[in-house]
């Protein structure tokens, strides 16, 4: 039965909650948290450095911020094998059908972090050169803020998708 | 390395019709292939495009396309004041931020005819020389990590992190700190910076001495190095190289030397040379610049015992808000906000017309030069005279010395190739701006 | 080859020097410049390379400026510097509208390959006899030359399925 020690926060399920689990299938909602578990703990990111960004980027995954503690040390070269685009910096025009494409190569499921204010909206640079938002060009799922961010701001970006992957239910 | 996602090489390439087709028999060419390394490759410090001609695995010719990070920056800062230039010079060459601000706050001091305090200079000497540090290391981590060398890599990022942490202290940010303002800069160093410093100081000879311990007479780095990425002082000098890259070829041009700027002339300090004018000379001679920094870096530690104004008195270029150091970090100081919101009528005028209308530079162009950590960095910057400038460019020294990887490049292994590009140590914010 | 020792020519000394073959040289906040006609360009740079006392045989920078409303329109700028003696001179060649070429200096200085490129990209200035014009920074098929003054900041087209995002002072919330 559902225990309640703080107002308003409730452990446990009623008996009425547990009986529509079961009607929604308990293997299936296991399933999907088990996938979405081992998703999240095995993510490969795929090298797209672009400018400033890209320099932090690449500290988080060095030493001191050492992303290999969430297994994503593994930089990938190639997008086919990668499935999330972490989008460090400034997209021009003319790089913006490049990204795109290497987006679409990308196979499912795969996730995209919009690194810095660039990518995410422009930023300072509102010009003619530069694709003033990434999510013109693919569709983000965390945008992190900043110029350049800081790695552990980065790394809060990351572990929000975690959060994200994690409870994403694949198979409903 | 042909399966780096590229851009296709389309019907409208005119290098590919160009060079797929043998001009004298008109015939496609069997023999050759052309792959297109980039703009997404690991191997290539940012989005720069290769298109390799390749004999088997002998390049025969190397085009490099760039502008996949055109920024716009030139055109931007027309249309903003002369103050905030300086956030957006930062961000062209984004390893060497201090550089960019210097080269431009110093073309702007020049319009206006006003010098900085000598306390400014020195620390502007001397944050540039940290910089050049934190550059030459990453150049390191990242020309190591090309060529197979992870640990280096990670021992690179390693030393750049104290550097972070000393560039955090004093500007507030890691990277991009629009720290040296026109007429100084924006604050004086806090108690704890200069003590990282000297720590730096004291830590950073042993693990230079470590980085040539593991690397001088590695095979492995040798056999990548010694002879790879050739550039002769003729052939450098015709194509504009400047920078580490022409010192290795024998020519002793640093602007700190020949044109010298911020009191250069007074501090004691090398400018290294090698002769060799390969990838492994260019690898020592970054080295003993890391060292030579450091012993102009000391000398910018004793001057600085003499406390002095950082900012340029008159209030027509001087930027009016004071900042300090508070619980959450640096923001405005709390005195100067009292003074100006309840204290003074006047400074409160003075404080909004400098922040929003910002300093008036009277007409004229200069060209301004600093060595940066890779050469000949330039501002020509021109003004009508009004509250913003008429015309900035950046003569960056990674856009020119790029124009030499064909020259480096062909007639060797396409291997070869990715351990000369490492060794020009190329920006890509800085070739496109 | 270079050595520190040699002592650089003060600009005025320089400017006296230069004079002798382009009397328009003048001297401004301690910079030698030089204005020169189209047809003599070629000549005056190849001297001012050659020549012993002068020997600005490196080319730093080639950019130029753009001025609607005044003839000559555009200015283009060539910043030589002297390896040898470690000084600095500024030419400057003036275009009018409608006339925006010249010719290219890539025989004598190898390294204006690029500049010129992206001076043609920013400002449309065609520089006859270059090698390889092809746009060096913009997107192929880029129309519109940016940074001449008469061209705006920018009105953002993203060029991903016709997708169009205005520029941040005239975007609305809705």
């Amino acid at each position: 039965m559902p225990v309640e020690r703080l107002e308003g926060v409730r452990l446990g399920k009623t008996p009425e909650e547990i009986e529509e689990e079961v009607r929604r299938g308990v293997l299936l909602t296991s399933l999907d948290r088990a996938v979405g578990w081992a998703r999240k703990q095995s993510m490969w990111p795929a090298t797209f450095g672009l400018a400033c960004c890209a320099i932090e980027m690449m500290s988080t995954g060095a030493g001191k911020y050492d992303l290999s503690r969430w297994g994503m040390e593994l930089f990938r070269a190639s997008p086919r094998q990668a499935d999330l685009m972490i989008v460090a910096g400034r997209v021009s025009q003319k790089m913006a059908p490049v990204l795109r494409r290497i987006y679409d190569q990308m196979p499912e499921p795969r996730w995209v972090i919009s690194m810095g204010v660039c990518a995410s909206a422009g930023g300072m640079f509102t010009n003619y050169a530069i694709v003033q938002g990434v999510d013109t060009i693919v569709p983000v799922d965390v945008y992190v803020p900043g110029c350049p961010p800081k790695p552990e701001m980065l790394m809060h970006g990351i572990l929000k998708l975690h959060e994200k992957v994690r409870t994403t239910e694949p198979f409903k | 390395m042909a399966d780096a996602p590229t851009t296709p090489i389309t019907q409208h390439d005119p290098m590919q019709a160009a060079h797929a087709i043998d001009e004298s028999t008109g015939e496609i060419r069997q023999e050759t292939m052309i792959i297109n390394m980039g703009p997404q490759h690991p191997s290539t410090h940012g989005v720069l495009r290769l298109l390799l001609e390749l004999d088997g695995e002998t390049v025969i010719k190397c085009t490099p396309i760039i502008g996949y990070l055109h920024t716009g920056i030139e055109k931007n800062t027309e249309y903003r004041t002369w103050m905030q230039g300086i956030t957006f010079v930062t961000r062209a060459d984004y390893l060497s931020p201090f550089f960019n601000e210097l080269g431009y706050c110093l073309a702007v001091e020049r319009l206006l005819g006003v010098e900085a305090p000598p306390r400014a200079q020195v620390i502007r000497v001397m944050m540039c020389e940290l910089n050049r540090i934190s550059s030459h290391l990453v150049w390191l981590a990242t020309g190591a990590l090309e060529l197979g060398a992870v640990s280096v890599m990670l021992y690179g990022f390693r030393e750049r992190e104290v550097l972070m942490d000393i560039f955090e202290e004093v500007t507030g940010l890691r990277m991009n700190h629009a720290y040296i303002r026109i007429g100084g800069v924006i604050m004086d160093l806090p108690d704890e910076g200069i003590a990282k410093i000297e720590r730096f100081l004291t830590d950073m000879p042993a693990r230079i001495d470590d980085y040539e311990r593991l690397l001088d007479a590695n095979p492995i780095w040798l056999e990548r190095n010694v002879g790879v990425g050739v550039l002769s002082a003729a052939d450098a000098l015709a194509l504009g190289v400047t920078g580490p890259v022409l010192r290795a070829a024998g020519v002793a041009a640093d602007v700190r030397k020949d044109a010298p700027y911020c009191g250069y002339e007074t501090y004691d300090f090398d400018v290294p040379l090698r002769t060799q004018a390969d990838s492994y000379a260019r690898y020592r001679l970054r080295l003993e610049e890391m060292r030579e920094s450091m012993k102009i870096v000391a000398q910018c530690l004793e001057r600085l015992e003499e406390p002095g104004p950082v900012m340029i008195e008159d209030p027509k270029v001087a930027w009016p808000a004071k900042l300090s150091v508070g619980p959450d970090g640096i923001g405005n100081d709390p005195a100067y906000i009292t003074h100006i919101m309840e204290e003074s009528m006047e400074a409160l005028i003075h404080h909004f017309k400098m922040v929003t209308q910002g300093i008036e530079v009277p007409a004229g162009e200069v060209y301004q030069t600093v060595e940066s950590p890779r050469g000949e960095l330039g501002f020509y910057v021109v003004s009508t005279g009004e509250h913003r400038p008429y015309r900035v460019k950046i003569r960056d020294p990674s856009f020119v010395n790029l124009q030499a990887i064909p020259k480096m490049v062909e007639g060797f292994l396409i291997a070869d190739a990715i351990a000369a590009i490492a060794s020009l140590d190329p920006v890509m914010g800085g070739v496109d701006r | 080859m270079s050595s520190h020792a040699a002592t650089p020519l003060s600009p005025s000394v320089l400017a006296e020097r230069v004079r002798t073959r382009c009397p328009d040289t003048i001297v401004s906040r301690d910079e030698a410049t030089s204005i020169v006609d189209r047809d003599e360009l070629l000549e005056t740079l190849e001297w001012l390379r050659d020549d012993d006392d002068l020997s600005l045989a490196f080319c730093s920078s080639i950019t130029a400026t753009d001025w609607p409303g005044s003839d000559p329109r555009l200015w283009v700028v060539y910043e030589l510097r002297s390896m040898e003696h470690h000084h600095r001179l500024r030419v400057k060649v003036g275009l009018s509208e409608g006339d925006a070429h010249l010719p290219s200096v890539t025989p004598l200085f190898p390294t204006a390959d690029w500049h010129e490129r992206e001076t043609h990209d920013f400002y449309g200035i065609v520089f006859d006899g270059h090698p390889d014009p092809r746009p060096l920074l913009m997107p192929d098929g880029w129309e519109g030359f940016p940074l001449l003054k008469t061209e705006e900041l920018g009105g953002v087209n993203t060029r991903f399925h016709g997708a169009f995002i205005p520029p941040v002072d005239t975007r609305t919330a809705t």
